[in-house]
Parts: C-alpha cells; sequence; structure tokens
C-alpha cells in the first residue's frame, strides 16, 4: 500500500518537474493552531487552503511554477506565530500567508510580514485593529466581518430581540475578547442596558468566583467574548448553578466543541462573520469535496480559508503576469491582493483600501445540540468603518 | 458594595474554596509523599493527574456509559480504574527515569530535569493518542448523568452534587491515607525511609520497594484527583494538568513540602485565598481589579507568608542531611 502510494507521489512530482519548466516554486502558507485546545477550527482553515491550492493551484502552475502549500502551526499563541512569521519572511518562496485564526497571534505575526512586504489574507480574524494599523496597512486583509460590528450587533439581538436589562459580559483578556467586549459594552450601554464586566484568564476552567457573583446579580443574559473551549466548560458550570439565562457569544463560538464541551444548547446564541455552509448555496459544492478529501464536516471558518487562499492565488497570478510570467516580488502580490475581485463562495469578494470588505454579512445563530443544525435567526450586512488608522 | 451582596457571597465562596483547595490537597499529597522520601520534586506528577482525568473519561464514555450502571456506580469504577493506572504509570516513570539516574548517584537537579522532560513527553504523547486535532474530552453529562447535576438546598448555601462528590471522595481518601501512613506497618515503614534510608535498609527495609510503593500511592492520589476535576470542570485534555499541578506544587510548599497535613492545610489555603481573591477583589475596588487577577493576589499572599516561614506552615527547618 505504501509503496504504491510512493510510487504515485514519484510519478506526480516527475509530471509537475516537467509542467515546471524551472521557473522555481512559489508556496502559500498558512497559519492557525493545528494543535491544542482550539486546533479545530485552524484544521478546518488549513484544510479549505489545501483545497483551494488543489482546485485553482494551475492558475499558478500554467505559468510554469511550481505551487507548494505550506501549513504552519502557530499553536494559537502570539510568539509561535511571529517565530513563524520569521522563518516565513526568511523562505523567498513564500509569497502569501492565509492567517490566522486568533487576533492575538495575527497582530504581533503581521507585523514581521510587513517587514517585507509579505502580504497576508485573514480568514477569521475580526479584532478591528488587525486592518486598522499603519504598519499593517498594505499588507493584512481579511475577508471577514470586524468586532467593532460584530459586538454591536450582538448588543443588538440581545437588547432588541432577547430584551435584556442587565448583561453579565465575561471577556477572556484576549485581544479577541477584550475588544469584542468591549464593543458589545460600549452598544449596550448606549442603549440603556446595564452591564457587569468581567475579565478571565483564557485558560482558566473553575469559574465559581464569576458564577457566584452571576447567581447573586441576576443578569438577563451572560455574554461572553472567548473561544469554544473556554465557552463550553464556562456554559456547563453555569447551568450547573442553575442560571438558565441566555448565553450568547462572538464567532469564537462557532465550532462544533461547544456542543461537545457545552452540553446542552438551549437558550445559546453567537452572532458570527463566517455564514454557515447551510445558508451558502454557492459553497454546497465545496462541502461536499471537502467532507470527501478530508473524511470530516466543514464547519466554522473553512469555506473562508478556501476563499482566502483563493484571493492569495489570484493575486500571485495576477503579480506574475504582470512581471512577464516571472516570479513577482512580495510587494507586487501585496498590492494585486487589493485589486482581486470575484465571486467567492463566501460571497463577493474585493478590499477596499485598508483590506476589509466593503460589506461584510454578519449572523446571529441559535446554537442546537447537534452543530450541524446550528440555525440562522438573521443575516444583517454591514458597511466596513473605517476609524482612524492607529 | 452592599452588605447584603457581601454576605450572600460568603457561603458560596466558602464551598468553592474549599472544593477546589481539597483538590489542590490531593494532588500535592503526590509531591509531598515523593519528596518525603527522595528530598526531589516529581514534575511530572501534573501529567500523572492528567492520564488519570483523561482514563476516567474515556472509560465512562466508552465502556461505562453503555452498561446503563446507576452513574453513581460507574464513577466509583472509574475513579478506582483512573487511581490504578495513574499509580502504575506514576511507578514506572520513577523506574524508567529516576531510579537509573538515582543507582548512578546522579547530582539532585538531574532527575528534576528528566521529571521536567517527562511531563512533556507525556504531554505529547497523550496528544498524539486523543488525536492532536481535537484533544479535548468532555467529561459525560445528560442522560443519567443529569444525577450529578442536582442540587442540596442546605438553606444558607446550595451545593450540587459533583461538588458534594468532591468533598465525600477527598475526605475518604485523606482518611485512608492517614491511616495507612500511621497505623500500618507499611506506613511505618514510609515515615522511616523519610527520615533516614541508610539506617532503614538496615533495620531489614526493603528502600526500593518502599520507594515504588510511595510512586504508586502518590500516582493512585493524582488519578483520583483527576477524574474529580474532569467531572467538577467538565473537560479533560492533555494539558489540564499544568495549572492545577502548578498550584498544588505551590499548596505542598506552603504547608511544607514533605508533610502531609501540610499539603492539605496548604491545598485549603491556597483555594480559598484565590477564590475569596476572585470574588471580592472586584466587589471591593469597584471593578478596577478584576478577576482575574485572582492568581497574583493568592501568590503575592504566599510570598508573604513564606517569608515569615520559610519552611512553610507545618514544614520543620532541619538541617542537611550529611
Amino acid at each position: 500500500m505504501k509503496k504504491r502510494y510512493l510510487g504515485l507521489a514519484v510519478l506526480a512530482a516527475l509530471a509537475m518537474g516537467a509542467e515546471a519548466q524551472n521557473k522555481g516554486v512559489i508556496k502559500i502558507a498558512s497559519q492557525t493552531p493545528l494543535s491544542g485546545g482550539q486546533s479545530k477550527l485552524g484544521v478546518a482553515i488549513s484544510n479549505g487552503v489545501r483545497l483551494a491550492v488543489d482546485d485553482e493551484g494551475k492558475l499558478i502552475t500554467s505559468l510554469g511554477f511550481r505551487l507548494e502549500y505550506a501549513p504552519f502551526d502557530d499553536q494559537a499563541k502570539a510568539e509561535q506565530g511571529v517565530a513563524n512569521a520569521n522563518r516565513m519572511i526568511n523562505d523567498g518562496d513564500i509569497l502569501g500567508v492565509v492567517g490566522h485564526l486568533n487576533s492575538g497571534v495575527a497582530i504581533p505575526s503581521s507585523e514581521v510580514y510587513a517587514r517585507v512586504s509579505l502580504p497576508a489574507v485573514s480568514p477569521a480574524n475580526t479584532n478591528p485593529l488587525v486592518t486598522d494599523r499603519k504598519s499593517t496597512v498594505n499588507v493584512m486583509s481579511r475577508i471577514c466581518g470586524r468586532d467593532d460590528v460584530q459586538g454591536p450587533a450582538g448588543a443588538d439581538y440581545v437588547i432588541d430581540t432577547l430584551k435584556a436589562k442587565k448583561i453579565y459580559v465575561i471577556n477572556d483578556k484576549t485581544a479577541y475578547g477584550e475588544g469584542l467586549a468591549a464593543a458589545f459594552a460600549a452598544r449596550a450601554k448606549a442603549k440603556g442596558a446595564s452591564t457587569t464586566e468581567i475579565g478571565i484568564e483564557a485558560s482558566e476552567r473553575d469559574f465559581a468566583t464569576i458564577l457566584n457573583r452571576a447567581v447573586a446579580e441576576k443578569p438577563d443574559v451572560v455574554y461572553y467574548a472567548g473561544i469554544y473551549d473556554q465557552a463550553g466548560p464556562l456554559l456547563k458550570q453555569m447551568r450547573a448553578r442553575s442560571i438558565n439565562v441566555p448565553f450568547v457569544g462572538g464567532d469564537g463560538l462557532d465550532g462544533s466543541d461547544l456542543q461537545a464541551l457545552g452540553g446542552s444548547m438551549k437558550n445559546v446564541f453567537f452572532t458570527t462573520t463566517a455564514v454557515p455552509l447551510s445558508s451558502l448555496p454557492a459553497a454546497r459544492g465545496f462541502a461536499q469535496r471537502y467532507n470527501s478529501k478530508f473524511n470530516v464536516a466543514a464547519e466554522g471558518y473553512a469555506a473562508y480559508g478556501y476563499d482566502a487562499a483563493r484571493v492569495i492565488i489570484r493575486a500571485i497570478a495576477a503579480a506574475a503576469k504582470g512581471n512577464k510570467n516571472n516570479k513577482p516580488s512580495r510587494e507586487s502580490v501585496a498590492a494585486e491582493v487589493r485589486k482581486v475581485k470575484f465571486q467567492g463562495i463566501t460571497g463577493a469578494i474585493s478590499f477596499n483600501n485598508r483590506g476589509d470588505l466593503p460589506v461584510a454579512k454578519y449572523v446571529i445563530v441559535a446554537a442546537q445540540d447537534n452543530y450541524d443544525d446550528n440555525k440562522v435567526s438573521k443575516i444583517v450586512s454591514v458597511a466596513a468603518p473605517t476609524p482612524d488608522l492607529k | 458594595m452592599s452588605a447584603e451582596l457581601f454576605f450572600g457571597l460568603l457561603a458560596p465562596t466558602i464551598v468553592d474554596g474549599l472544593s477546589i483547595g481539597l483538590m489542590y490537597a490531593v494532588i500535592a499529597l503526590g509531591y509531598t509523599m515523593v519528596y518525603g522520601v527522595l528530598e526531589f520534586i516529581n514534575f511530572a506528577h501534573s501529567e500523572i493527574f492528567m492520564v488519570g482525568a483523561v482514563i476516567g473519561v474515556e472509560l465512562l464514555t466508552a465502556v461505562l456509559i453503555p452498561t446503563g450502571l446507576h452513574p453513581v456506580f460507574q464513577l466509583i469504577i472509574a475513579i478506582v480504574v483512573a487511581a490504578g493506572a495513574a499509580g502504575i504509570l506514576a511507578v514506572a516513570v520513577e523506574r524508567f527515569a529516576y531510579r537509573p539516574l538515582r543507582v548512578r548517584n546522579a547530582p539532585k537537579l538531574v532527575p528534576l530535569i528528566s521529571a521536567i522532560g517527562m511531563s512533556l513527553l507525556l504531554i505529547d504523547v497523550m496528544r498524539l493518542i486523543l488525536n492532536p486535532a481535537n484533544p479535548n474530552r468532555p467529561f459525560p453529562s445528560g442522560g443519567s448523568f443529569d444525577f450529578f447535576t442536582q442540587t442540596i438546598n442546605l438553606g444558607f448555601v446550595s451545593i450540587n452534587y459533583k461538588t458534594m462528590t468532591v468533598f465525600v471522595v477527598v475526605m475518604l481518601m485523606l482518611a485512608g491515607l492517614v491511616y495507612l501512613v500511621n497505623y500500618t506497618n507499611l506506613g511505618r515503614g514510609i515515615r522511616a525511609v523519610a527520615q533516614d534510608q541508610s539506617t532503614s535498609s538496615l533495620m531489614g527495609i526493603n528502600v526500593s520497594n518502599i520507594i515504588v510503593i510511595t510512586f504508586f500511592i502518590g500516582g493512585a492520589l493524582g488519578g483520583v484527583a483527576g477524574v474529580l476535576y474532569a467531572l467538577k470542570y467538565g473537560v479533560a485534555s492533555p494539558v489540564m494538568g499544568f495549572i492545577p499541578g502548578l498550584k498544588a506544587f505551590t499548596a505542598a510548599v506552603l504547608g511544607g513540602i514533605g508533610s502531609i497535613p501540610g499539603a492539605v492545610v496548604g491545598g485549603i489555603i491556597l483555594g480559598l485565598l484565590e477564590t475569596f481573591a476572585g470574588t471580592y477583589l472586584p466587589l471591593m475596588t469597584n471593578d478596577q481589579i478584576g478577576t482575574e487577577y485572582k492568581d497574583i493576589v493568592a501568590f503575592g499572599l504566599l510570598i508573604v507568608i513564606l517569608i515569615f516561614k520559610p519552611a512553610g506552615l507545618l514544614g520543620k527547618a532541619v538541617a542537611e542531611k550529611v
């Protein structure tokens, strides 16, 4: 069995070598957590990129290059992301990055990419600062929404639809959690609700202290800005203390581990910028091919990983054509990223001058006990705000 | 802060502080017993705890739930198996990573480094076994396991069955350990080896056996704590051992490392300190100092205690053995 695969690989390599006409290798890299508690979302993105390289790699290989995919594991840790980024900028074949999952990792890593103008397209980073920094404004783009829209969208839902007046706001002390919680609380207060704002380290699993207080304060809604690997145990411990009010969060709750770790999904809602595949008609074929290739259902940001990689592939191809079909510079690829325009499986993709989608979709999802049954309760399209660069 | 809120939170805070503190205490016993006989910190102990938790959860999910037994019996079986497996693992770690160093008279820092290496190795091996892409294992919930989500209302405080289970199991284990160490021949052997290895061996005690048994008991206690931790917090994962392990080690030092009652006292004090800090600091500072600072406050107080009692609360300052 093994030998046969080896033989196939050699054949494939020979075939590619013949096609490559010695113009060299072009690599597309990705940076997401491939190990650790958040790896489910990270692996989904990486799988999406792999599928895009398979599907559209010919845009690059037809110009005579060999295309390779280099997945990096940032372990959801800023220091690992930066270390990987330093390795990437020293590999001249890497012309584009898909990443990251965590804003707290994307922000410091993109400072490294910016040193050599290596473009990165984020499938999932919603913190406003990902695209709002002067230092990285030319290299960092994203095909998802922003927390300064996602947070307020969540607050509108909590106050208008769930009729909450007293909200307990918990964040996980990461760039993502703090940013999202702040945007949520600001809108909630502006709409007249009262909030108690609490931070808790992302590695904490004992929520006795904050939950005892929630029992005493009797909030109408608990809002949590963080990731599902903490949200699950938090939700379970909350329900064990008979706090049965709605539990609402951001896109960090969009993963089937929330169901596995959190128990019953009664009264659980989250906002996300990742429209579920079931609500993306264009993604139906993608979901099937993903399933047959990786033997697991596509979830979370998988389709966004796919579209982000397609942006990079198109930009590289366009830059190479502009360079007389020779290997393009990273600067030219970064410039081409902003000119990319196509109908992706996640929606229409194009960028404003700082790398945001001009209009992004935001979804409110009612979680169900089975992840695949998660119900979209509302989809809104909101134009990207453009605050001053920092 | 209103007095009503202050007093309303008092009872639940004490209950939660005690329950996490008792868990630290049980883990701390593993550190302190090994230190007692070998004067060496077994940093792989936090991973023995993790392995116990994972084995307990996997056993429940894959084998015991389909049997349809009463959840209490299922939990008892899981705890016993996890304790045995964790004990055996601890003995294996001793046999392959520490004993070869000891018989070659390596300096005391050397086994410490192997212990850290062992700890990393166990984390990654477990990650591989569990599937690195999705290593979280939820503790069973729903169905018959809803039994553990019930609560007993004592009037001033309501306690759920999970917390009650932690109290009961920990108390039973502590009682058993006290009996074993103080009232049996084996316990006398452990105490003798802790006092002076060469003299005990002259008195006919098999020192190597005592060391193996100490590792087994410490590991088994860690395994039980692992299952209880997974029950209370709802999830087992390869990286779960680090923080409770670090805190239990701290508790052992606070109580006086090498002292069994010290580990229990240290665990309870640390648990109460951090729970009180986490609950009351934000309330007293009007949310200027948040719950996330609870560890800083707890560990800050710890430094102060150790300044005044450098050997720990119940430890004795002893001269270096010559």
